[in-house]
């Protein structure tokens, strides 16, 4: 590759990029092999998860759907996912409006309390909310894992629409005002549209976040698991787990399409 | 954070405020949800490792003791395990940083048009079930997993290697795998804010590629690295979820003797105290990792 002037960043670097090209695919490679192992299995006629492989099935995506206990757990993570989003995505619009339209003291304070859910252990989140349930004798179940999830996926939905609202245009919100619409009229007619494709991407990653989790969710599940926990309390018997990586198989296919979804939504 | 409606927007700042009910209809739910769900439960955690028992009541009244505190420092396998998980998350954290760089360095310079598809490429399987791509790493390690399975294939070795799951070695793979994509992005960050300018000065003074990479492109993604490093470091501490399933008995950290007093053991003000102790490492390391990164830094502000 010679030094040519280009427009395109980089061109002119110089050097051999086959390298480094090389690398990337290599560690792309890797990155995908166990996602397309678990795959395989899932279409694999042998229940033992190991090698050689015996033949090519769809029995366990059929099966699946004859699995009434996984079909409920799946079910519950909607449900969890769906409350947990909507609380984290309502507070987090809430908080990012506070930090990027007012002046207030307490501000830093805010702004790390909705972060603070990011950088602490989720054992350490799960451990003091299963102490305050207890506490004060909320029964284990789906509200309690929801709340659990919606204030690890605060931070997501804080900072999505906070980056949205710090980046348009004020004089907007000026000119809503100037012309006799009052602050509450501004909000609900000019910045809340504005911000809705955040809004939308905010709720679409807390779900994503919630439907996923299990750390919290082992901690905070009463007797009905979300599919992360069932999952888990299935590893120990073999002969279900190609049924359960097949349902994973779907999930991911299904997780994967909301995340793309909202991405093409934040950039609108 | 409430009693502060006179410190408004200076521009707004006007005695009829129009912005003042809004700023409390916003201000009450934010507060009353970070403090029900996130500042309560902390407190409640706390208050629980100064009791000496579970008997009674959470709400009930008690007389605080240092009681789980004296066990906690008489124990030394706790801080040993602490001493572990930190080690391991520091070696995690390392490992990620160091495969990291090369990518967003090639996504940075030399990916040219297509730098946005590779590394939406990079950041698929970051959004696939965690839990899943942990499991993944158990049949690849396994006995009868992929890597046994071809160095079987292959001759190079006759029995199936068993050292290869449910350890440490396992648990730092699996958790160096997952984080890849992650530390990448800090970096990715730090190099899209390098002026090229300065590379294409370099080279008109006949610097050599790995001049300009030692003189210019380090110095200036060191703050995007250190950053990486951290955000890998960090969470690692306090991980579980991994060992749980890859670690077997040899591998276990710290957050495994914490799960284990909550849902087998049930001697929660011990597990409390050990959870306060890993809230109060996470807090430090986060004070030391702003400090060294300086955020706004960071952000280019």
């Amino acid at each position: 590759m010679t030094a040519a002037v280009s427009p395109v960043r980089g061109k002119r670097l110089g050097g051999r990029s086959s390298g480094l090209r090389g690398y990337y695919w290599l560690m792309l490679a890797l990155l995908y092999l166990p996602i397309v192992l678990l795959f395989i299995f899932s279409v694999n006629s042998n229940t033992t998860l190991s090698f050689p492989l015996k033949g090519l099935t769809i029995a366990w995506y059929t099966k699946l759907f004859a699995t009434p206990n996984l079909l409920a757990a799946v079910g519950r993570s909607v449900v969890v996912a769906l409350g947990a989003s909507l609380i984290a995505t309502v507070l987090g619009t809430m908080i990012a409006l506070l930090l990027s339209r007012f002046d207030f003291r307490g501000k830093g304070l805010l702004t790390s309390m909705a972060i603070l859910p990011l950088l602490v252990p989720y054992f350490v989140l799960a451990v003091a909310l299963l102490i305050l349930f207890r506490a004060i004798g909320v029964p284990l179940g789906l509200p309690t894992i929801a709340i659990g999830h919606a204030v690890i996926a605060l931070p997501y939905t804080t900072l999505i629409v906070l980056a949205r609202l710090i980046g348009f245009d004020r004089q907007l919100e000026d000119a809503s005002m100037d012309l006799g619409a009052s602050y509450p009229a501004t909000l609900r007619l000019v910045i809340i549209p504005i911000a809705a494709p955040a809004i939308a991407s905010a709720f679409i990653t807390a779900f994503t976040v919630s439907f996923d989790e299990f750390a919290l969710a082992l901690f905070l599940a009463g007797k009905d698991p979300t599919f992360p926990v069932y999952l888990y309390g299935q590893l120990r018997f073999a002969t279900t787990l190609p049924v359960l990586i097949a349902t994973a198989v779907l999930l991911m296919a299904g997780s994967l399409t909301l995340i793309l979804a909202a991405n093409r939504i934040r950039q609108r | 954070m409430t009693a502060a409606a006179d410190r408004l927007d200076p521009g707004a700042g006007r005695s009829s405020d129009p912005r003042r009910g809004t700023f409390f209809l916003l201000s009450i739910p934010a507060v009353v949800g970070l403090a029900l769900f996130l500042i309560l439960p902390i407190l409640f955690m706390v208050a629980l490792s100064f009791r000496a028992d579970l008997n009674g009541t959470l709400l009930a009244p008690f007389d605080p003791t240092l009681k789980q505190y004296d066990k906690l420092f008489a124990t030394g396998s706790y801080w040993n395990l602490l001493g572990i998980s930190t080690l391991i998350a520091f070696g995690v954290a390392t490992i990620a940083t160091l495969l990291a760089y090369p990518l967003a360095y090639f996504l940075a310079f030399r990916a040219g048009t297509r730098a946005g598809l590779y590394l939406i490429l990079l950041l698929v399987p970051f959004w696939t079930s965690y839990l899943l791509r942990v499991m993944a790493w158990k049949l690849m390690l396994g006995e009868a997993g992929v890597i046994n399975s071809v160095l079987l294939a292959t001759g190079l070795i006759q029995h199936p290697l068993e050292a290869l799951l449910y350890n440490r070695f396992s648990v730092v793979v699996t958790l160096v795998y997952v984080w890849i994509p992650f530390a990448m992005l800090p970096i990715l960050a730090a190099m899209g804010r390098i002026d090229t300018r300065l590379h294409e000065a370099a080279a008109d003074l006949y610097a050599s590629p790995w001049q300009q990479l030692r003189r210019i492109t380090l110095p200036l993604s060191l703050p995007g690295v250190i950053a990486a490093f951290f955000m890998v470091f960090i969470p690692t501490v306090g991980e579980y979820v991994t060992p749980l399933l890859v670690g077997g008995t040899g591998g276990t950290m710290y957050g495994n003797i914490v799960q284990a007093f909550f849902v087998q053991a049930a001697n929660w003000p011990l597990g409390a105290a050990l959870s306060v102790i890993m809230l109060l490492a996470t807090l430090v390391l986060v004070i030391i990792g702003i400090r060294i990164v300086q955020p706004r830094r960071l952000l280019g502000q």
